[in-house]
């Protein structure tokens, strides 16, 4: 039996020196729970340190939180990846300490790094600056994902900064990615026109720095259950699954 | 002006695209913004960039530029390379950073 799930796929947290002080755990939670959000994508630049906290959260309030990281490739293209096993997680942590380029952050200029615990106890703090890029190309960061079971997508295609469209021209029509993220701000038009939706199944995130923001932006889900298995079916259509940019259907509705 | 004399002048190493080579050079242009090259970059032009994509070449060939000459050491991508081969656009390198090489670029191509 298939099932609709509504996620949030792209969403930040205190860790991003970007992301609001409030965007704790708790308050992500309950806000999701507002919204009716089934499925979260916990996704801080180049840092997946806050997401074992919301998914333990998640689980206890029956949000399914997939964890992850928004990373920069080479190229200062933005992409998300996504997992739903710790142990990958854990090992794509590796992975990224390992290939960050080594900035100092200066929290006073670009903000605080740390990650926090139910309660807002800080458990640690990211050296580095979380918004550099890593030293790994575009074709390398897949693989690294594709290698661990996670799922690939380039972030707010639509934008004019760090995205694929701004940084590599346009997007290549083989590019191994599993799906393409819009953001809030892509209309029907834009995307006929340059055609993503022919390459890639497209994606939602709202990329909410506030929790305000939380939702602005969903992906709908036919699949069985919220695992990542299944959301990777559901992006190649089998069996009946689908994913569709929830925000884009009611618009195109509008339209006709 | 053509693209070996360039290549001779600034000691570049030519990792494909050898086809191109007596292809005429009018211009340069410097951006690794593949979209700003695409709107402002002229046929004729070498391209320096530290864009290793294949996508390059693609906005080479659309926009008619000479070559392409990559800094700081770079080497192309696989794919880029191939695709290099396959336009006949000469895809060059440079341990020099961009900095000076658009400085002697400048210098050699403003002497005509």
């Amino acid at each position: 039996m298939l099932k609709e799930f509504r996620a949030d796929l792209h969403v930040h947290t205190v860790l991003s020196p970007c992301g609001s002080l409030e965007m704790s755990p708790v308050r992500i939670i309950s806000e999701a729970k507002k919204k009716h959000i089934d499925i979260l994508a916990v996704t801080d630049h180049n840092s997946t340190r806050q997401c074992r906290v919301l998914m333990e959260l998640g689980q206890e309030a029956g949000i399914t939180v997939w964890g992850g990281a928004e990373i920069n490739t080479r190229e200062e293209v933005h992409c998300l990846a996504l997992f739903d096993r710790m142990e990958a997680l854990e090992e794509f942590q590796l992975w990224l300490d390992r290939w960050l380029v080594k900035i100092e952050n200066n929290p006073d200029f670009f903000g605080d790094q740390v990650w926090v615990d139910v309660e807002d106890n800080i458990l640690g703090e990211e050296k580095y600056l979380l918004i550099a890029s890593l030293d790994r190309s575009l074709e390398q960061c897949i693989d690294e994902v594709h290698r661990l079971g996670g799922v690939f997508a380039p972030a707010h295609v639509d934008r004019s900064s760090n995205s694929l469209s701004s940084q590599l021209g346009f997007v290549p029509p083989d590019i191994r990615a599993d799906a393409i993220e819009v953001s809030p701000n892509a209309t029907p038009e834009m995307i006929k026109k340059h055609g993503w939706d022919k390459i890639k199944p497209l994606i939602a995130g709202s990329d909410a720095h506030q929790p305000e923001r939380l939702g602005v932006n969903i992906t709908t889900v036919m699949m069985k259950n919220s695992s990542l298995n299944e959301f990777k079916k559901a992006l190649k259509g089998m069996d009946g699954r689908s994913v569709m940019v929830e925000r884009l259907q009611r618009n195109s509705g509008d339209l006709t | 002006m053509v693209v070996e004399d360039i290549v001779k002048a600034l000691k570049l190493n030519v990792f494909g695209g050898n086809e191109g080579l007596l292809r005429e050079v009018t211009g340069g242009y410097v951006s690794d913004l593949l979209s700003d090259v695409m709107g402002n970059a002229l046929e004729g032009d070498i391209w320096a960039t530290l864009q290793t994509h294949k996508n390059v070449m693609a906005v080479a060939s659309l926009k008619d530029v000479a070559a392409v000459i990559l800094v700081k050491g770079l080497k192309p991508d696989e794919d880029m390379l191939a695709q290099a081969n396959e336009e006949g656009i000469p895809v060059l390198g440079s341990d020099l950073e961009t900095f000076e090489l658009a400085g002697r670029l400048y210098a050699l191509i403003n002497k005509e």
